[in-house]
């Protein structure tokens, strides 16, 4: 059984300052899901209350349907790792593995066979572990707990890229073993974009875009060619991005070029390109951007 | 392993069916799981699965229940039928156009292309 997920006009607030403004976001169970935003975007807060770890300000949080929170039943069975772990520092890696325990799907041996995989001493304190074992220390945790909603916020952090493509292994592996919600939270789009099914763009506490990963690498386009030619063909479509050298443009575009103007494109002796996620995350997050 | 330009799933279906045309896979062949395809190129399962989806729609590949993805019997020559009448089209016409723009004559192209079909026999 995998969880659903759903906010239905949530709102969070911290003092004065909105970390989420009117959220409507649904989620479907047993994909895994890209949740991507820029520092301070509110990345954590909609995961801190996925994971009950918060109570919304205002609106709803569901999980498989059911309001999440002070909902044991549903919360047993939803792992949030969050960057760093939230362990007890002077715990030993042993006893902090055990202490998932508490969750009734939790596999001990499962993190064990990882704990060695991934050569993290159980006898060392946590406070004894570099950042980056104390970060894969966490993604076992996560693994291990076999939620039926897993989430990892930049838990990827401290780790190099050896392990961190171990890491992504490991969770899809684990993934098509067992189907569960995994929701991955990262800045390093171009890394995961393939493990994912679907993507959720946040950006200043608002869900900026949600759509299937394809779509996103459909959703725009890089127009290079003869500037007049370039221009002509961009009118009217939602510009993210141009640059100028000498007499040839490049205009970054958002939305698809349709069979017409493809064919234009290739008259006037335009390139079309396309544009990976992550310069498409880059480009609708962009603060100077008109019309986000 | 994919290039950005096209979505990775029709990548994946480009090569199931360059794979049947030049014999890796043969008719009544099995092909991989989805989850194997997921698996060997590290990609979400659910992409893998759009590549077969696109192919039994295209009647390339047929599924089994319970059993697996199954090589259409008609399923090459259906592909060599395909790719024979987009042939001119798109692949010399642009290969034309671009000899042109560098100053080659259709007829240099025609003496070249002669010369290596006796080259070939």
């Amino acid at each position: 059984m995998s969880f659903s997920v759903s906010l239905r006009d949530v709102t969070l607030t911290y003092g004065d300052t909105e970390a989420l403004s009117d959220v409507d976001l649904t989620l479907a169970a047993g994909k895994i899901h890209g949740l991507l935003g820029r520092n301070g975007a509110g990345k954590t807060s909609l995961l801190s209350l996925l994971a009950a770890f918060r109570k919304p300000t205002g609106g709803e949080v569901l999980v498989d349907g059911r309001p999440v929170w002070e909902n044991v039943d549903v919360v047993s069975r939803i792992a949030l790792v969050r960057e760093g772990g939230d362990f007890d520092d002077t715990d030993t890696v042993k006893s902090t593995i055990e202490t998932g325990e508490l969750r009734p799907s939790f596999d001990l041996e499962y993190a064990h066979k990882l704990a060695q995989r991934f050569e993290v001493p159980l006898d060392k304190k946590v406070n004894q572990l570099s950042r980056g074992k104390r970060s894969v220390l966490a993604a076992i945790c996560g693994l291990a707990a076999r939620a039926e909603l897993t989430m990892f916020d930049e838990v990827h952090l401290g780790m190099d890229a050896p392990t961190r493509d171990a890491f992504y292994k490991e969770l899809l592996a684990e993934y098509m073993d067992r189907p569960h919600t995994v929701i991955l939270s990262t800045h390093l789009i171009d890394e995961v974009a393939n493990y994912l099914e679907e993507v959720v763009i946040v950006d200043s506490g608002r869900v900026l875009r949600h759509d299937d990963v394809e779509a996103f690498q459909g959703m725009g386009a890089t127009l290079t060619g003869p500037a007049d030619a370039v221009d002509a063909l961009a009118a009217g479509l939602e510009v993210l991005a141009e640059q100028r050298l000498g007499g040839t443009k490049s205009v970054t575009v958002g939305s698809a070029l349709d069979a017409s103007a493809r064919e234009r494109a290739a008259a006037a002796g335009i390139e079309i390109g396309p544009v990976g996620l992550q310069d498409l995350f880059i480009h609708l997050t962009n603060p100077d951007r008109t019309g986000a | 392993m994919f290039d950005d330009g096209t979505p990775i799933y029709r990548q994946i279906a480009d090569q199931i069916k360059a794979e049947i045309l030049n014999g890796s896979l043969e008719p009544g062949g099995k092909v991989m799981s989805t989850n194997q395809y997921a698996s060997f190129f590290q990609i979400n399962p659910a992409t893998a699965q759009k590549a077969f989806r696109e192919l039994v729609d295209e009647g390339v590949l047929y599924k089994q229940r319970g059993v697996g993805m199954f090589v259409a019997d008609d399923a090459r020559d259906r592909l060599a039928g395909e790719f024979r009448a987009r042939f001119f089209d798109d692949v010399l016409k642009p290969l034309i156009h671009e000899a042109r723009q560098a100053g080659i004559s259709l007829s240099d192209i025609i003496d070249y292309l002669k010369a290596q079909e006796g080259a070939l026999k």
